[in-house]
């Protein structure tokens, strides 16, 4: 019994990291339509900002995130004006072609200006160590990062479901010049969405480096993972991610702790057998 | 036509080998792409060698060429070394980072009359496929077996091992295995992990819930050793006194600085680190240090080429500049120096490197930085699975 809750437990953590780190891709994808491979290398990107700023700048834990998050919308805003705003529309071959050549430039430039050794975000003394459970313990970063995923969650699905921005992204998102003949700047519309999109895969990098160390290649690394989130997600959907999130991760902490010579068997098997029943992810909208 | 081709091409190589007075050495290893740190340490390790040695043996002149295979690649691996041999006119073939890629060369050397200086890929296998290879880095039955004897000394007698599913994990596995049960310790459980797992977590409450007192490790260096290292801090083994043992590719040198205060003490056995102490090993990480430019990026694939050079330097005087890879290889059977890793010899019979393996613990210097201290030394070490694969 112990061993249920421990999985649970584990499984509860790995799969609110991965909520953290895909959303920001979910949201591209569902609500830009935008086949978005760069999204790995902005978060590692925020990685980099919150490791330089915390061991070369001395600045706090809370101080290097939030450089990281504005620091990688900074960066993103001209690649957005300059190369993204081309391909809103185009082909998916065309969007995946364009920013997987994003991504190769920015593993170069990654590996030229810091070097290819890994790079870690010292956490604060609060964050550090492991939380007694009673009948385990955890590391207190995974009950932040559980915390974080919550509250990343609940703020989206507000902003998206409850405002009238949120309102005006869905109509731009399922027409828009329909929804610019009525007023809307969906130019404006799409370079916010574009910018927290951003920077949630900042923040999912920061959030997730001790589970997922930042080096040159982490952009490409992690991609099929994120890609296979937002696939079984259903692109654009909160909810939907959410429960991609936990259900992918209690069945692959599950068959990694019962069976794990069949490694990665499950959590592929898994996503075959929901984007089979599923075809547009668990919670994916009819186009 | 086959035996004409291959005629001319003999001819070809034969007749330019033997008035060159440019000896061309061709470097294979991984210079791009997310092992480029480990081919940086090849060109290191070989810049510092020339730096301290000069680039002329005897009246000839020796130029490296260099050619990048980012990832394991075996076909890749053999085009290039053909292309080395053929148009290039190698006279040695080195480096090689990955087991595979080094496997793929093996069939072409007699052909070519070229012998193979592999200054990394460390499965065992590899010097039985050729008689023209020479090892001069180590196999990982070689660096794992001593740290069954440091656990068995260290008073644990149960122990589960926890190995990345690919080659080297598996030899590891075997290796610590067949080290552990001769010390009379129980292998509790073995497990593979796939190469790919990014979270520990469920794989540290299998060792909790497998009863073993210590812990056998071994993963690729990079990524997946920091979250191993963290995962079993954060998940209370440490706290709850499961030893760890691991061969040293698991605290190399370039991680040290990202695992931190995770790694400290860790014991690991290794051939190699940074910190040695010996006049030797001072010179060549002054020199490689130079010819990496960030010293915090050294690491021990360096000092595979090192020797790997003086390897070469030797089998050109003993040819006298002439290619003759038979000749070559014989002369360097039995060869003996000092290395900066400490006494080592090339071993007639395997033509592989037997050399001391260290027991080292993760250590905090005076300056805050970190490194392998060297506790003990298991001499003269040849590889021991050689043995097992026959």
């Amino acid at each position: 019994m112990q061993t249920v809750f421990s999985i649970a437990i584990d499984a509860f953590a790995y799969g609110m990291v991965l909520f953290v780190i895909s959303i920001g891709l979910s949201v591209t994808m569902g609500l830009m339509r935008v086949v978005n491979l760069a999204h790995g290398a902005f978060a590692m990107i925020g990685g980099y900002i919150a490791s330089y700023a915390a061991q070369h700048l001395g600045l706090g834990y809370a101080v290097a995130v939030l450089l990281a998050v504005v620091g990688t919308v900074i960066i993103a805003i001209p690649i957005e004006r300059l190369l993204y705003r081309r391909i809103y529309g185009a082909p998916e071959l065309t969007q995946v072609l364009m920013t997987i050549g994003i991504t190769f430039c920015i593993i170069g430039i990654a590996n030229y200006v810091f070097g290819p050794t890994l790079k870690t975000i010292p956490l604060p003394p609060a964050l550090q160590g492991s939380a007694d459970l009673g009948f385990r313990s955890i590391a207190v970063h995974r009950l932040f990062a559980i915390v974080c995923g919550l509250a990343v969650a609940g703020g989206l699905w507000y902003a998206i479901e409850k405002t009238a921005f949120g309102v005006k992204l869905r109509a731009s998102v399922d027409n828009a010049s329909m929804a610019a003949a009525l007023g809307v700047r969906t130019e404006i519309i799409y370079a916010i969405s574009f910018a927290v999109a951003v920077g949630l895969a900042a923040f999912g990098g920061v959030l997730g480096a001790e589970l997922l160390p930042v080096e040159p290649y982490y952009a490409l690394r992690y991609m099929v993972t994120f890609l296979v989130v937002v696939s079984v997600g259903g692109a654009g959907s909160i909810p939907g991610a959410l429960l991609a999130c936990l259900v992918l991760g209690g069945i692959d902490t599950t068959g990694r702790y019962l069976m794990p010579e069949f490694g990665e068997f499950f959590f592929y098997l898994a996503v075959i057998a929901i984007i089979c029943v599923f075809p547009r992810g668990l919670a994916g909208r009819a186009r | 036509m086959k035996r004409a081709i291959i005629a001319a091409f003999a001819a070809i190589i034969l007749g330019s080998g033997a008035y060159a007075d440019t000896i061309k050495i061709g470097v294979v290893g991984p210079f791009s792409g997310p092992f480029a740190l480990q081919g940086k340490n090849f060109k290191a390790g070989i810049d510092a060698y020339m730096a301290m040695h000069g680039t002329t043996v005897g009246d000839d002149t020796v130029k490296i060429i260099y050619r990048d295979l980012p990832a394991a690649d075996p076909a890749q691996s053999k085009a290039l070394a053909q292309e080395l041999v053929v148009k290039e006119k190698v006279q040695y073939l080195a480096g090689f980072y990955f087991t595979p890629d080094a496997m793929a060369v093996t069939p072409i050397l007699k052909q070519a009359d070229v012998p193979l200086i592999v200054m990394n890929a460390a499965t065992s296998a590899i010097v039985t496929k050729s008689p023209l290879v020479v090892r001069t880095s180590f196999t990982t039955w070689q660096t794992s077996t001593p740290i069954a004897k440091v656990a068995h000394d260290a008073g644990v007698a149960k122990v589960i091992s926890i190995v990345s599913d690919y080659g080297p994990g598996i030899d590891a596995e075997n290796a610590f295995k067949a080290g552990f049960e001769k010390e009379g310790g129980a292998v509790v459980e073995a497990i593979r992990m796939p190469l790919s797992t990014n979270d520990f977590s469920p794989i540290m409450q299998r060792i909790k819930d497998s009863g073993a007192q210590g812990v056998f490790a071994f993963l690729p260096s990079g990524p997946t050793t920091l979250g191993f290292v963290k995962a079993y801090n954060e998940n209370g083994l440490k706290a709850a006194g499961i030893k760890f043992f691991a061969p040293g590719d698991l605290t190399q040198e370039s991680d040290l600085p990202a695992l931190g205060d995770a790694a400290l003490g860790i014991q690991t056995t290794f051939h190699y680190a940074v910190s040695h102490d010996s006049p030797e090993n001072k010179a060549f990480v002054e020199a490689a240090s130079k010819a990496i430019g960030n010293p915090a990026e050294l690491s021990f694939p360096s000092v595979g080429a090192f020797d790997g050079m003086n390897v070469i330097y030797k089998m050109i005087e003993a040819t006298g500049g002439e290619q003759d890879a038979q000749k070559a290889v014989d002369a360097v059977k039995g060869l003996s120096w000092i290395s900066p890793r400490g006494p080592v010899s090339i071993d007639p019979e395997s033509r592989h490197i037997t050399q001391n393996i260290y027991l080292r613990e993760v250590t905090k210097a005076d300056d805050g930085s970190y490194y392998n201290k060297e506790i003990q030394t298991f001499e003269k070490q040849g590889d021991p699975g050689l043995a097992a694969i026959k």
